[in-house]
């Protein structure tokens, strides 16, 4: 009765309070998203567009950068995102522990980095990295190598050292998200765990990871689709070289419509490769991850 | 034995996590040729570099634009959320649902899709409507301002919100907007706090799409900026590093004198 009387006082009050809120998602997300796939089917150079079908997308099939740029940022993406959810998972779980000293300095310091502009410390790990800079540096010292090694002008190394400073950057971010789950787990369960005679490792497998299951969900998604769209530390890092060899799709989109005689169309139609990725790496893992109810 | 190894673990990482910071550090009072040589330790230089980036570029400037841009996005973006969050828990409906799940669905659309669109959108306000055109702080603010992250995240903390602490205020004559305003918004401080730090940080460090609006020189933002200097032939690094402090000392001052309800608002949530 209280909750039905509730409700009809909401009824109008309530639509009032998201209106705004869900016509600016419309009008700044999902219009701009129909108007991108509309280009898509459109061709020519600046203004003067004129509908081509599905011209632009058969065209990315045999478009050799496009396809480098794909395959760069799937690699990007499957070491990056592995690597940084354990990391994250495994710094929760330690920093869970009540017993633990100093556990605010090491949360701090570790999620420390998300705080720092992606511009900003591109540049940091660049000057890092040089040829005669800090790391190489103390590769020699410790004699673990000759001579330095020329880290941007490797097409291996260039690509680690891009894995290396996403993770930096994002770990300690995720990592709150896990700390926070954890801090919701009733010790009790554990108690109980040990009591039964079940070993850490067993209630790390048993407990904690199903436990924490929608946020590696989330963290999972959300990084996913973040490093699908990687632009800013290719761009201020290492320029995409060397070559091509951290060059992204985001760059390619940007470089087709903004350095490039603008391609509108094209560049959309790449664009939408991006929303098929998401759709497709988001859905495999809904699927692995997913609630089974 | 088991202590010790989290120790090292968490040790050795929190080294490591730390040492671009120590880095910066030490770089800002340097010369750009020992930065260069990857010196670690703290020289006389501070000054000269501070004065040097003064000279080379308007760093008052910069900083008003940045700070203009981030604060007035804070402010509007969690007041904007929040009052969507609180509508769509406390005046569900079916119908309501739907549309929240819909929206959720917008966090899934990369912002590389849109923002073609959104140049030629602004674009075409440049002349129609001027003050949120191109190169305006609106239109770096716009696209951005409801997003449906902080929405989400007002949502799950209003979970937590007493229903009777509205029964309460209705019963006291206060309007629904009223009930928001004198009773929702003192309660949920902990969670605007943390929702402020999180917009804060991504509307300061922004790049992508003030790149594209931003298109005249005086409205530089810090991110700009420091993208110029850095892809410069020769860049000073030793004026590049103090531009970096420069900027990335507001999020860390937000960051900590915010932290306490940063992890108290996260815990909300995840419940």
């Amino acid at each position: 009765m209280r909750n039905r009387l509730l409700l009809k006082k909401g009824a109008l009050t309530g639509w009032c309070f998201i209106a705004i809120p869900t016509l600016l998602i419309f009008f700044f997300s999902f219009y701009p998203m129909v108007q991108a796939f509309m280009m898509s089917l459109q061709s020519g150079t600046g203004i003067g567009l004129s509908f081509s079908g599905l011209a632009n997308y058969r065209r990315l099939f045999s478009d050799q950068t496009f396809l480098a740029a794909t395959k760069n940022t799937l690699t990007f993406l499957c070491f990056q995102v592995p690597i940084m959810v354990i990391l994250a998972m495994f710094f929760s779980v330690l920093l869970n522990n009540r017993a633990l000293k100093l556990k605010g300095v090491f949360r701090t310091i570790i999620f420390l980095p998300a705080v720092t502009s992606l511009v900003a410390y591109s540049m940091v790990f660049k000057s890092l990295f040089a040829n005669n800079g800090v790391i190489n540096g103390i590769l020699l010292r410790l004699s673990l190598v000759s001579e330095p090694i020329a880290f941007f002008s490797s097409p291996f190394w260039a690509k680690v050292i891009i894995v290396l400073a996403i993770t930096w950057r994002w770990t300690g971010y995720n990592m709150i998200f896990f700390l926070s789950a954890l801090q919701n787990v009733d010790p009790s369960i554990y108690e109980a765990a040990r009591i039964d005679g079940a070993s850490p490792l067993k209630q790390f497998f048993n407990i904690t990871i199903p436990m924490l299951k929608p946020v590696i969900l989330f963290s999972a998604v959300t990084s996913t689709i973040g490093t699908l769209q990687l632009f800013d530390e290719p761009m201020n890092l290492t320029q995409g070289g060397p070559g091509n060899a951290t060059f992204t799709i985001s760059q390619y989109i940007y470089n087709l419509s903004f350095r490039y005689t603008p391609d509108f169309g094209y560049a959309s139609a790449v664009s939408y490769a991006i929303v098929v990725m998401v759709i497709f790496f988001s859905f495999i893992q809904f699927k692995v991850g997913g609630d089974d109810t | 034995m088991k202590k010790v190894g989290s120790y090292l673990f968490l040790g050795f990482f929190t080294i490591l996590f730390a040492f671009p910071f120590y880095f910066m550090l030490v770089s800002m009072t340097n010369p750009t040729v020992e930065i260069m040589q990857g010196k670690l330790t703290p020289s006389t230089h501070l000054l000269e570099n501070w004065r040097n980036l003064r000279a080379t570029y308007d760093i008052g400037r910069v900083f008003m634009n940045s700070a203009r841009i981030s604060v007035l996005q804070t402010l509007f973006s969690i007041t904007i959320a929040s009052l969507a969050g609180y509508g769509f828990e406390v005046y569900q409906s079916r119908a309501k649902n739907v549309i929240f799940h819909v929206l959720l669905l917008s966090m899934m659309l990369p912002f590389a899709a849109t923002m073609i669109p959104l140049f030629r959108m602004f674009g075409s306000f440049s002349t129609t409507i001027p003050f949120i055109g191109l190169d305006t702080v609106a239109s770096v603010i716009l696209p951005t301002l409801s997003t449906a992250f902080l929405i989400f995240f007002f949502r799950q903390n209003t979970k937590m919100f007493s229903r009777s602490l509205i029964e309460a205020g209705r019963i006291d004559g206060l309007s629904e907007i009223g009930i928001f305003i004198r009773i929702y918004m003192p309660t949920m401080k902990t969670t605007y706090a943390a929702a402020a730090i999180i917009t804060f940080i991504n509307s300061w460090n922004s790049y992508l799409w003030p790149l594209i609006t931003l298109q005249t020189q005086e409205k530089q933002t810090f991110p700009l900026l420091i993208s110029a200097i850095g892809a410069a032939n020769n860049p000073d690094y030793g004026l590049l590093m103090v531009a970096i402090m420069v900027a990335t000392l507001p999020t860390m001052i937000v960051f900590f004198s915010l932290q306490k309800y940063f992890v108290a608002g996260m815990l909300g949530s995840v419940k």
